[in-house]
This record gives C-alpha cells, sequence and structure tokens, in this order.
C-alpha cells in the first residue's frame, strides 16, 4: 500500500523534499514510516526522539497502524508563536 | 451598496497580515470590562545575531486545529473568557507581527490569563517553524515536541497564566 509522507522545516531541508510517496507493508506503523525513511536519509535519525507525527493531519502516536492512502506527517520541534528559543530551556 | 464583509474566523493561519481590531471586534461583547491583545513581533536580535527576517512554515490543517484546541482549553479553564487567535506564515520583516491573540471578558484577570495561556500553548502544540534569515546564514529554529496530550506541558502553560500577579483569574 501506498502513503504519503510530509516533512516540515529542518526535516524537508534533509531529505530534499516536504512530500514523497512511500510504499509499505499491510499493517505498517507510522514508526516503520519513520525508519524506512532514517535508512534513506540518516541524518533525520537525529529527530528520533524529538519527532512529533500527524496521520491525516490529527496528531497521532509512532505505533498507531498506517491505511492505504493515508498522509502520514513527521515534525520536529515546532516554533510557532513568538520568542521561541527564549523560554524552550 | 454594502461592502461584502468577510466574517472573521475564531482561529486562522494565514500568509496575510493580521488585523488586531478584528480579532478585538470578534471577541467583544457587551458587558465586558477587559480585552486584552498580544502580539508577538518580529525582533532584529535573537541570541546574539542580527535578524534580517523570518520565513514561518506551517503544516495548515493541523495548526488550525491545534489552535482550535487551544482556545477551547483557554474557554474551558475561564468560561468568562472568549479568545480568538490568528498565526501568520511565510516571510515576515523586522516589527512584523507573527501572532495576534485577543481575549475578552467581564473582569481584566481572566481575560489576561487566557490570553497568556493561549501563546504558551501555541509555542507548545502548534505545527509552525520559523526559519531565521541572520546576516550570515540561516537557521530553522526548534522548540517543543508538540505533544498536545502533555498534562506536565498543559499544567506549565496554566502556572505560568496564573502567575503570583494574576491570581485572582485562577482556581
Amino acid at each position: 500500500m501506498r502513503v504519503t509522507v510530509r516533512l516540515f522545516a529542518r526535516l524537508s531541508d534533509l531529505a530534499g523534499t516536504g512530500e514523497l510517496i512511500r510504499e509499505v507493508p499491510p499493517g505498517a506503523t507510522a514508526r516503520e514510516v519513520w525508519n524506512d525513511l532514517v535508512l534513506e536519509w540518516p541524518g533525520l535519525g537525529d529527530y528520533e526522539k524529538t519527532i512529533s507525527v500527524a496521520v491525516n493531519a490529527e496528531y497521532a502516536r509512532m505505533n498507531v497502524a498506517v491505511r492505504d492512502g493515508d498522509e502520514v506527517a513527521f515534525m520536529p520541534p515546532v516554533s510557532g508563536g513568538w520568542d521561541t528559543c527564549s523560554t524552550s530551556s | 451598496m454594502a461592502t461584502p464583509q468577510v466574517a472573521t474566523p475564531q482561529v486562522a493561519v494565514t500568509s496575510e497580515p493580521l488585523d488586531a481590531d478584528a480579532l478585538i471586534a470578534l471577541v467583544g461583547a457587551q458587558g465586558d470590562g477587559a480585552v486584552v491583545t498580544f502580539a508577538g513581533l518580529v525582533r532584529d536580535h535573537n541570541q546574539g545575531r542580527r535578524v534580517r527576517f523570518l520565513e514561518y512554515d506551517a503544516y495548515e490543517p493541523l495548526a488550525v486545529r491545534a489552535l482550535q484546541r487551544i482556545v477551547a482549553e483557554a474557554a474551558e479553564l475561564w468560561p468568562s473568557a472568549r479568545v480568538a487567535t490568528h498565526h501568520r506564515i511565510g516571510r515576515l520583516e523586522i516589527g512584523e507581527a507573527s501572532i495576534v491573540i485577543a481575549a475578552a471578558s467581564a473582569h481584566r484577570a481572566d481575560a489576561f490569563a487566557a490570553c497568556r495561556y493561549t501563546i504558551e500553548r501555541v509555542k507548545q502544540i502548534v505545527p509552525i517553524w520559523k526559519r531565521e534569515h541572520f546576516d550570515g546564514g540561516e537557521v530553522w529554529l526548534e522548540g517543543a515536541t508538540a505533544d498536545p496530550d502533555d498534562q506536565a506541558a498543559r499544567d506549565k502553560a496554566y502556572r505560568i497564566a496564573c502567575s503570583e500577579q494574576n491570581r485572582g483569574a485562577c482556581a
């Protein structure tokens, strides 16, 4: 089956694209989709512990099973709003 | 002929300049005693770097949902308050507003608290990222790992909203 992967901010820089189609085996979890990306772009591995995941634009967990046609988004730590740096420590 | 009026949404992610007055008009109601607004502006310096401009990226559908979730949380915590917030994306120059929040209530303490809670939660869970373009380079800034169900993060935002000076608004 196929899923659409979305990557944001530095993750999209590392992969060289913000959107790609991936073939995944039936029953694959978001984590397996992620691991597959890390194999191709090892730099993504730095985000192992800090990414968030969303499936079809809803926050999800890495152990959630994805389905054919799903949009799976991986997101680095967020920095919207204002003055993020001075308060994130 | 009347000018067609576009309704102001309670939350939005937009590449257009933000309009604080529209948010104030949206949240205000007869009988209010207070409306608090907050605007986050692009600063000309950060961590010793001279900032040229910022570029905001978003996962828009999830960002809108996260903003909806935050104003709902604020309404639950301060039932007398009404909150609206718009976040801008794209290229922003120094001094431009990246976010505007308006919170109205019968009393100022609740309006301040709801406004402060909203900005703290935006920084925690809204999937928006800024790339800082500074003299000599550019860098994506990264803050918090977004987890809307993280109760500790919610508690932290609540504590900040209910700091010493604003205790009257909180249980």
